[in-house]
């Protein structure tokens, strides 16, 4: 049966025009992106000369920034030590209370970083951890163990999506080919999820500096001794000088800025072949 | 001989349950059947990477039921080859004889061999990225191939080839792998394949696994 000919043709189908859509997408991420950078162009424009340079050279403000560097570096470690096969068990295996773990290693991510830090001086009162308290609590030890608590579970997370998007195919084979299951991670799926380490480690990095909470309830705020940047912050805010806060401010921003650039490249040369 | 006997298995809300089946010794058997029906399961299983629940499966007459994947000789080649990115063509073809400890002269022969029989002798150095599908599949291939297994498992190694390159890779089948002693198991869903293939078929459907041929 041939189609009707003497139907009336339908307008041609016109879609409606792009524009009010993608100028929608703009100003909703732009905005932001224009707050962010808004931000730091009044953090630059009210430090003067004179209060960078002297943020800079007070010895105080050295040894914080040595610190932040020295103990964002080991928690990032300690992070990925813990994250990269908490990841992989639990993006590969299902097991009994495979979802309590989930549930437990979301805690630090929801919970309030006083909280966190309040935890932590609450669980050091207990054996085992009450025997190292002397080393631990409001000493450099408890400025990595505050950090590393709240970095490893953002790096945890970030760790099963990188094992996630990495098909268990290639562990297949690789069994069948002779390798045991920690020969196929070894050989077959880190070297697939080196980005994914990239990514988790800049992330815990970055939430170790920005760490506050649990350090200032845990580890003090001692200067000199427990006394990293964003405590170099505060202290300056609780001593009136906001010029000097916004310069170790601006420290720390230059060193996030630092850290994301490297792992940025870091990440683009591991996609080239 | 590839056989299996009473087999079960279950996994989440899937189950395969009281399937056997006997491929002699150098036979090459076709397994077919709906998407979902449990193929690729009863193949992974075969290959040990599918805990079981009941049953035996017997490779040469051995019971291999509690054996490792690589314990069990068996070349396996999923659908999309599952190259390691990360390995040049070469890598691929060498991995199961380094894990073997195999003499770096033997391994450098054995892949040269290989190369030259699947024509990849040109892509040694290539990365899996840069391969089409056809040579992604030769590769595979001749992965599963490199320790000289006496069973190979295909889970549909045809199926996302262009129709060219399909009946490429499909001769090249018909020439390293038919008649030479090694036992084929391979699913598809493909009737030319079906019909230039098969010595046997096997037709899974629902839980039952029937012998059509």
């Amino acid at each position: 049966m041939s189609e009707p000919q003497n139907e009336k043709e339908s307008p041609a189908f016109r879609p409606g025009s792009d524009t009010p859509f993608l100028v929608g997408l703009g100003i909703l991420g732009g905005s932001y992106a224009i707050i962010i950078l808004a931000m730091i162009l009044a953090d630059l424009a009210y430090v003067d000369r004179d209060s960078m340079l002297g943020a800079l050279r007070s010895p105080e403000i050295h040894y914080s920034i040595v610190l932040s560097l020295l103990s964002c570096t080991l928690s990032t470690i300690l992070s990925l030590w813990v994250a990269v096969p908490l990841g992989y068990l639990t993006s590969r295996f299902d097991f009994p209370g495979k979802r309590f773990l989930d549930t437990v290693l979301d805690i630090p991510i929801v919970l309030p970083p006083l909280v966190i830090g309040i935890s932590l001086l609450a669980l050091f009162n207990f054996a085992p951890f009450s025997w190292t308290s002397e080393w631990v609590v409001f000493e450099i030890p408890a400025v990595i163990l505050a950090q590393f608590m709240v970095a490893c579970a953002f790096a945890t997370r970030a760790m099963r999506i990188s094992f996630d998007q990495i098909p268990q195919r290639y562990e297949k084979v690789a069994l069948t080919l002779g390798c045991n299951r920690g020969k196929a991670f070894r050989l077959v799926v880190m070297p697939q999820a080196k980005q994914g380490i990239v990514a988790a480690g800049t992330l815990a990095w970055a939430r170790s500096l920005g760490e506050f909470g649990p350090i200032l309830v845990f580890a003090g705020s001692t200067r000199m001794r427990t006394e990293v940047l964003p405590t170099s912050v505060y202290l300056e805010i609780q001593a009136g000088n906001l010029k000097g806060a916004l310069a170790v401010s601006l420290i720390m921003i230059v060193a996030a800025a630092a850290v994301l650039a490297t792992s940025r490249i870091m990440g683009m040369k591991r996609m080239e072949p | 001989m590839i056989a299996v006997e009473k087999l079960s298995l279950k996994q989440g809300d899937f189950s395969l349950s009281d399937l056997n089946f006997e491929l002699p010794e150098g036979a090459y058997g076709v397994l077919v059947g709906k998407s979902g029906c449990g193929k690729t399961t009863l193949l992974e299983a075969v290959c040990g990477l599918r805990p079981i629940t009941i049953g035996r499966i017997l490779l040469g007459g051995q019971d291999v039921t509690s054996f490792k994947p690589g314990e069990r000789g068996v070349g396996y080649v999923p659908q999309d080859g599952a190259l390691f990115p990360h390995l040049s063509v070469a890598s691929q073809l060498a991995f199961s004889l380094v894990l073997r400890k195999t003499q770096p002269s033997l391994i450098a022969k054995r892949v040269e061999e290989l190369s030259e029989r699947l024509g990849i002798s040109h892509l040694l150095d290539r990365m899996p990225d840069g391969l089409s599908g056809g040579e992604r599949q030769r590769v595979a291939l001749g992965r599963a191939l490199s320790i000289r297994p006496k069973y190979l498992c295909l889970d549909e190694p045809l199926s996302a080839l262009d129709e060219e390159t399909h009946d490429e890779i499909y001769k090249l089948l018909l020439q390293s792998v038919k008649g030479t002693g090694v036992t084929v198991l391979h699913i598809t869903h493909n009737k030319r394949e079906v019909d230039n293939l098969a010595d046997l078929v096997f037709r899974m459907n629902g839980s039952e696994l029937i012998h059509e041929r």
